[in-house]
């Protein structure tokens, strides 16, 4: 396969990456890496580095959107910003250290769970637990539009979601992915952000993530021109595709076909990691 | 309950962020496209391989080296600014935020996100090697 052909190639499975990263809200960094991986024997590193420019490129965009429409927590995602960017620098030095076929193993594991995190139901908020006073005093509570018109929420648990933060944080820079899926569950469940207002505000968080592992990334060789341009141009476009059909139609049957693939991906990204076939 | 005044103030910031991000993004991905489509055009035969990592070369490493591919017109420099235009777009938003948070008088906070920014400079900068 030649540049052009190895290109083309890259770029369609980038476009169909961004379109069911979209689609499940799993984001396309888990899908493109193992793709290129296991499919076209990239180096994890050089994986990773492409798919970390991806995920910069659609969460900004999207962030955009949202930050106008008023869901994001402007504060909430700043002050996460702060445990997310030093789990990201921690990550990315990690990724320096550790051996690839162990980064693919951990990368397998984290991709089964957030598979597992997407596709079972949410807890409802009820037994939320006490209003966390450090909220208040670092003023997270906020609001956001809902069809009967503002709703003001209160943050919880600010500890406990600051710490996932960093973990959340600490995987996206040691494996090039956005990491939306934890972010979420921090949000979510740990802090009872509303489930709107979490993934908006993860979202607007793991460009700023991903700049702080990528800067590194950058540094040490990872970002190849080459191969970032058709996984950003790709994950972008498709992305963009699949957050237009997900008001469109019901997914439920292209959830499930992906989540097999997902599982498949998993699975192989461990067994290459085990086996160190990488 | 916040005046309309604050409201007003908050949702201009937002509008600017959000054109921030979206402007960086696009920028990007025109520069992105520019460069790969000159990468192709000169190298578009020659045969990839991407099994083995060996690290770019040192001049796509840092951002005096791109400045230099960039100046002497080669691909794959020009794609390599686009990706730092792309890493500089969430940059700008934190940088941004403090001005917001500054304009606010929220002290607390103007603290935390230039501690990001700090963060995010360093990776950038402060590591080599």
């Amino acid at each position: 396969m030649n540049v052009l052909e190895f290109t083309a190639t890259i770029f369609a499975g980038s476009v169909a990456a961004g379109f069911l990263g979209a689609l499940t809200g799993l984001g396309g960094g888990v899908v493109i890496v193992p793709l290129l991986v296991i499919m076209f024997g990239v180096d994890i590193r050089y994986a990773a580095g492409a798919s970390l420019v991806s995920v910069i490129a659609t969460s900004s965009g999207s962030a955009a959107a949202y930050v106008r429409k008023g869901y994001t927590n402007v504060r909430v995602g700043m002050f996460l910003e702060s445990a997310t960017t030093m789990g990201a620098l921690l990550g990315a030095f990690l990724t320096t250290r550790l051996h690839p076929s162990l980064v693919s193993t951990i990368f397998g594991i984290v991709l089964l769970h957030s598979a597992y995190l997407s596709f079972t139901t949410r807890h409802s908020a009820e037994e939320a637990g006490e209003a966390d006073p450090l909220a208040r005093r670092l003023r997270l509570d906020g609001h956001y539009p809902t069809p009967e018109g503002e709703q003001s929420y209160q943050v919880r648990k600010v500890p406990a979601g600051y710490g996932l933060m960093f973990v959340a944080g600490t995987l996206s820079g040691l494996l090039g992915i956005g990491s939306g899926a934890f972010k979420v569950l921090a949000m979510d469940r740990a802090m009872r952000i509303p489930f709107k207002v979490a993934t908006t505000t993860s979202n607007f968080m793991i460009g700023v993530t991903a700049a702080a592992s990528a800067g590194v990334y950058l540094n040490r060789g990872y970002l190849d021109p080459g191969l970032a341009m058709p996984v950003m141009l790709g994950v972008l476009i498709g992305s963009l595709l699949g957050v237009r059909q997900l008001f469109r139609r019901n997914t439920r049957v292209l959830r499930l076909v992906f989540s097999v693939v997902i599982l498949f991906l998993a699975v192989e990204m461990i067994y290459n990691g085990i086996t160190g076939r990488l | 309950m916040r005046t309309g005044k604050e409201n007003w103030s908050e949702y201009r910031s937002e509008s600017i962020m959000a054109g921030l991000l979206r402007s960086g993004v696009l920028l990007a991905g025109v520069v992105v496209l520019a460069g790969g489509i000159l990468f192709l055009y000169r190298y578009g035969l020659t045969f990839p391989d991407y099994r083995v990592f060996r690290g770019e070369p040192s001049d796509l490493r840092s951002l005096t080296g791109i400045a230099g591919e960039v100046a002497g017109f080669h691909s794959r420099g020009i794609i390599q600014l686009g990706l730092l235009i792309l890493i500089a777009t969430p940059v700008s938003r934190v940088a941004f935020s403090i001005m917001m948070f500054l304009e606010q008088r929220d002290r607390l906070y103007v603290m935390i996100t230039t501690f990001v920014l700090g963060l995010l400079l360093y990776s950038m900068f402060g590591v080599s090697g």
